[in-house]
């Protein structure tokens, strides 16, 4: 489900320097991975990674410089000549030779310039490519920060998320997205979460209807995105149920193939669920302080039963 | 009112997890049920009241159970402490 970026976003989101008349713009980027064409240039083309964004630093350009103008050319040629080349960006606002310019604009393949250092220029455009070519889903529930923790709320419609939700805004707590969470994994165990472009800072609470978070609560009580943590899944009460008593078994859910810990919290008329769900952040941090009451109680009741034995 | 007094043969004795087994076992019977143990007494139906007992394997304990399925509540839990998984 992993989508793409074009080269323009590209341009837009990374303020880089167009060269050229901006042809090819449309071109689509979908490797979050970056080539540095040297061997390329150098002659050596199995195995070149055409589809990816090609980098000139200082060492390709220096390299470009040193043979003669036609062979340089000729070597740029065979590199702008792949269609699958998203574009080719030019580090530290270094002079772009004539070759470089009519070659790119030849093939339609999209030229750019950043001010930033190679290394520089690589982390920042794979930290944005990875953010935006990341694997996606949606997911119906209610992203909240609370204490720092990302908490989706989860539950069958009606159960309360949104009105929780608006009760730990009350209590200075944030919220990222009520009722859809686009979720994407940019790394191999992150999950981030952010509203839909169209819903950003909106919750719908029912006898009131949509409400903007922002206005109402004020700039503090929103964020864009936040990495999630746990999930929380609210469910009506059932009496033949078991409900964890402990804590001392982690329940696990699954998105986008990343485990996640999961609590299911039963839903009675007078439990103060924000409350509840208050806590459960904070022992969250707890825990990943290397704190866990369950495990302490449990440890202490062995030792006390050795004791007895004795 | 029913009343037993049993052997706890449980591997680890009422450790966390089988107390925590105990007392969701305890909660499926409307009678109110209470453990017994060296002259304390506890609600079967609490987590924390029945570890807060320390209850080792080997240990004696006695059920006590009140109410309309109290007979069943304190056969269900005996077989439950008296086994040895």
């Amino acid at each position: 489900m992993s989508g793409f970026v074009t080269v323009a976003q590209l341009v837009e989101e990374l303020n880089l320097e167009l060269i050229g008349s901006g042809i090819g713009l449309a071109r689509t980027i979908n490797s979050e991975e970056i080539n540095r064409p040297g061997l390329g240039l150098a002659g050596f083309l199995v195995y070149y990674p055409s589809d990816r964004v090609q980098v000139l630093g200082r060492t390709e350009l220096a390299f470009l410089s040193s043979i003669d103008a036609m062979d340089a050319r000729e070597r740029l040629k065979r590199i702008c000549s792949f269609e699958q080349t998203p574009c080719i960006v030019v580090t530290r606002n270094q002079e772009i030779s004539d070759e470089l310019r009519e070659e790119a604009e030849q093939y339609g393949v999209p030229l750019l310039r950043t001010r930033l250092s190679t290394p520089k220029f690589i982390a920042q455009i794979t930290t944005f490519l990875e953010l935006h070519l990341a694997p996606e889903t949606l997911v119906h529930g209610v992203l909240v920060d609370v204490y720092g923790i990302g908490i989706l709320m989860t539950g069958s419609s009606g159960i309360g998320k949104s009105e929780t939700a608006l009760e730990l805004l009350k209590r200075g707590h944030r919220m990222v997205a009520d009722d859809a969470v686009e979720i994407r994994r940019i790394s191999e165990d992150t999950l981030v979460g952010m509203a839909p472009p169209l819903l950003q800072h909106l919750l719908e609470i029912r006898g009131l209807g949509v409400l903007n978070a922002m206005t109402l609560f004020g700039a503090g009580a929103i964020r864009t995105h936040k990495k999630i943590e746990m999930i929380i899944e609210l469910e009506a009460w059932q009496d033949d149920r078991s409900y964890d008593r402990l804590g001392l078994d982690e329940d696990k859910r699954r998105i986008l193939d990343v485990d996640l810990t999961c609590l299911i919290i039963p839903v009675r008329p007078g439990r103060n669920l924000a409350i509840i769900i208050e806590v459960a952040a904070m022992n969250q941090r707890l825990k990943r302080m290397g704190y866990n009451a369950a495990r302490e109680l449990s440890e202490k009741l062995m030792s006390s039963m050795d004791a007895h034995e004795d | 009112m029913a009343e037993r007094t049993v052997q706890v043969n449980l591997r680890a004795g009422l450790q966390a997890r089988p107390a925590a087994q105990f007392v969701q076992e305890a909660n499926r019977f409307s009678s109110d049920v209470f453990l017994d143990k060296d002259g304390k007494s506890v609600n079967a139906k609490s987590i924390m009241g029945v570890m807060s007992l320390v209850i080792p394997k080997g240990a004696t304990v006695t059920l006590r159970a009140t109410g309309s399925d109290a007979e069943q509540a304190v056969e269900r839990l005996a077989v439950l402490v008296g086994s040895e998984e």
